[in-house]
């Protein structure tokens, strides 16, 4: 086998792949925890910052 | 720490946001030095303080010494608030500090003395470089050892950047700095010819790739969504577009080199990787942009998320910029020109500076134990001084650029050159001193933010803020 259809492999390979995540990212069985993982800045209660940064934490409880 | 409960270890990030600041103004003012001595060449004090060898010195220093420490800074914040756990690696920790300052401080003693490689952006001499791997695989070693103690089963997203970040500068920098010691400030590169090239700018577009896109990712996934008070508007998206820019990023490097000795093949693998580029960059503009929809109205009176949206909006038109310069008839028109200058600061001064002024002004008071900074209207004032700076810089190097490259492409009916390239020279003054007047407003931005940091800082209780309980996530 030559070293270029080894090469058009690997890319044809990483198209695959990067297609695969895609399919992932978007698929419904990831939701749930993409959800849980966006909600993980969220987490800190005794963040001493500034008056609209508790009100906004307040928020994403409620929606939960 | 037995019957008490854990703390955050934020002392290491007071240390680097201070730190941020403080290299930030030694980093931009060296810029405005050298932007003058292009308008009053009489301030070539020489040799040390010529421009060839200050040159280097306002690029690592903002480039690693205002960004690096802003890196360190945010993703140590992060990470530790995002896994729920403290920081992780003992003694490692302030070595990656100290270690940094003294990098930082021998750029500073070994650039005006004229030691260099020679390679745009890696122009520290081997020792130093050591130096720099051992610091650098020491970070690797916490973030990624703080990750592995974390306390949530998820990885946040703006980890996921922040890593890519640490293993790719890794790599660049240990694969690029491989050379040969002569003496104890000289060294030569272990790559010949086009080869060199190569190598060297795989690691000086991947430096932009990793260090100043993918880490500033990381910390606009973080800070963007906690100033707006909103998760991030497609978690989706960040995982798709994260993994678009790693597959993408690494192939762009050989747009440095067009029309030059390198392969045509590979020049042409180098554009359309670029041009390829634009939907990954644009995939995070528009995910952190909308993280701001339907509370636009914060923007009104928030000088913090002005910096972070603001930031945003130069990344993605210097995402636009960068693939369309990458386009060989363009850049034959571009390369060599002040476009290139002006494209770079549309990204260092828009994106990178601001997405880290923006972060540093949000840790500073809860890192001092305040409730807010010294002066908001302080930080106001800084983000119209900045922005207006930046317009200044930007508009100014585009239209030199563009005329510098029309000029010396210029032919007379008998295909001579229509304008000697002293002829450009003089075309430049006037632009080149509207970037000084750009670059010295971005500086009293940045000394007015240090004015504010020093007052927030003042009679401040420093706390040890408590991990959050385990508990509390996976409720």
């Amino acid at each position: 086998m030559d070293i270029n259809d080894l090469r058009s492999i690997v890319t044809v390979a990483g198209l695959l792949c990067f297609l695969a995540i895609v399919a992932w990212a978007y698929g419904k069985s990831s939701k749930k925890g993409f959800e849980e993982a966006a909600n993980l800045p969220f987490a800190e209660e005794d963040d001493h910052g500034p008056a609209g940064d508790r009100r906004a934490i307040a928020e994403t409880k409620e929606s939960k | 720490m037995s019957g008490t409960q854990t703390t955050y270890n934020d002392k290491v990030i007071r240390q680097f946001s201070v730190m941020t600041v403080i290299w930030g103004i030694v980093g931009m003012l060296v810029g405005v030095i050298i932007a003058a001595q292009l308008v009053w060449p009489e301030l070539n004090f020489g040799p040390w303080l010529t421009f060839g060898r200050l040159r280097p010195l306002h690029t690592n220093a903002v480039i690693f010494a205002f960004g690096g420490c802003a890196l360190f800074a945010t993703s140590y914040w992060c990470v530790q608030r995002t896994c729920h756990t403290r920081l992780w690696g003992g003694p490692l920790i302030p070595l990656t500090f100290w270690g940094w300052q003294l990098i930082i401080l021998l750029a500073a003693i070994s650039f005006p003395l004229g030691i260099t490689t020679g390679k745009e952006y890696a122009e520290l001499e081997w020792p130093i470089d050591i130096l720099i791997a051992v610091v650098w695989v020491s970070y690797a070693v916490v973030f990624f050892g703080t990750i592995a103690t974390r306390k949530v089963s998820h990885i946040y997203v703006a980890n996921w950047f922040f890593g890519a970040f640490i293993i790719a500068v890794a790599l660049l920098h240990i694969v690029n700095s491989a050379e040969v010691p002569i003496t104890l400030t000289k060294s030569y590169s272990a790559y010949a010819g086009v080869q060199d090239a190569m190598v060297q700018w795989w690691y000086g577009h991947n430096a932009v790739g990793f260090f100043l896109t993918a880490g500033f990712l990381g910390m606009m996934y973080y800070f963007v969504p906690k100033q707006a008070g909103r998760p991030v508007y497609s978690y989706r998206l960040s995982v798709v577009h994260f993994w678009a820019l790693i597959f993408t990023y690494m192939w762009a490097g050989p747009h440095h080199l067009h029309y030059t000795a390198l392969p045509d093949w590979t020049q042409s693998v180098g554009m359309l990787f670029s041009l390829i580029l634009l939907a990954p960059s644009w995939g995070g503009m528009i995910n952190g942009i909308m993280t701001l929809s339907g509370a636009w109205h914060k923007l009104r009176d928030d000088p913090v998320l002005k910096f972070l949206i603001t930031s945003l909006s130069f990344y993605g038109m210097s995402t636009f910029e960068g693939p369309m310069m990458s386009i060989k008839t363009v850049n034959a028109l571009s390369h060599y020109t002040d476009w290139t200058v002006g494209h770079v600061h549309s990204g260092a001064l828009g994106w990178v500076a601001m997405v880290s002024i923006g972060s540093i002004y949000y840790l500073l008071p809860r890192l001092f134990g305040k409730s807010g900074m010294y002066s908001t209207g302080l930080v106001t004032a800084h983000f119209w001084i900045a922005t207006i700076g930046t317009v200044l810089y930007i508009a100014s190097m585009w239209i030199a650029g563009v005329m510098q490259g029309l000029m010396w492409r210029a032919v007379n009916a008998d295909g001579t050159l229509a304008y000697s390239f002293v002829e450009s020279v003089k075309g430049s003054y006037p632009f080149w001193a509207i970037r000084w007047l750009g670059g010295v407003l971005f500086l009293v931005g940045m000394i007015i933010m240090a004015y504010n940091m020093f007052k927030t800082m003042a009679g401040g209780k420093v706390q040890n803020v408590p991990v959050i309980a385990p508990a509390a996530h996976h409720a």
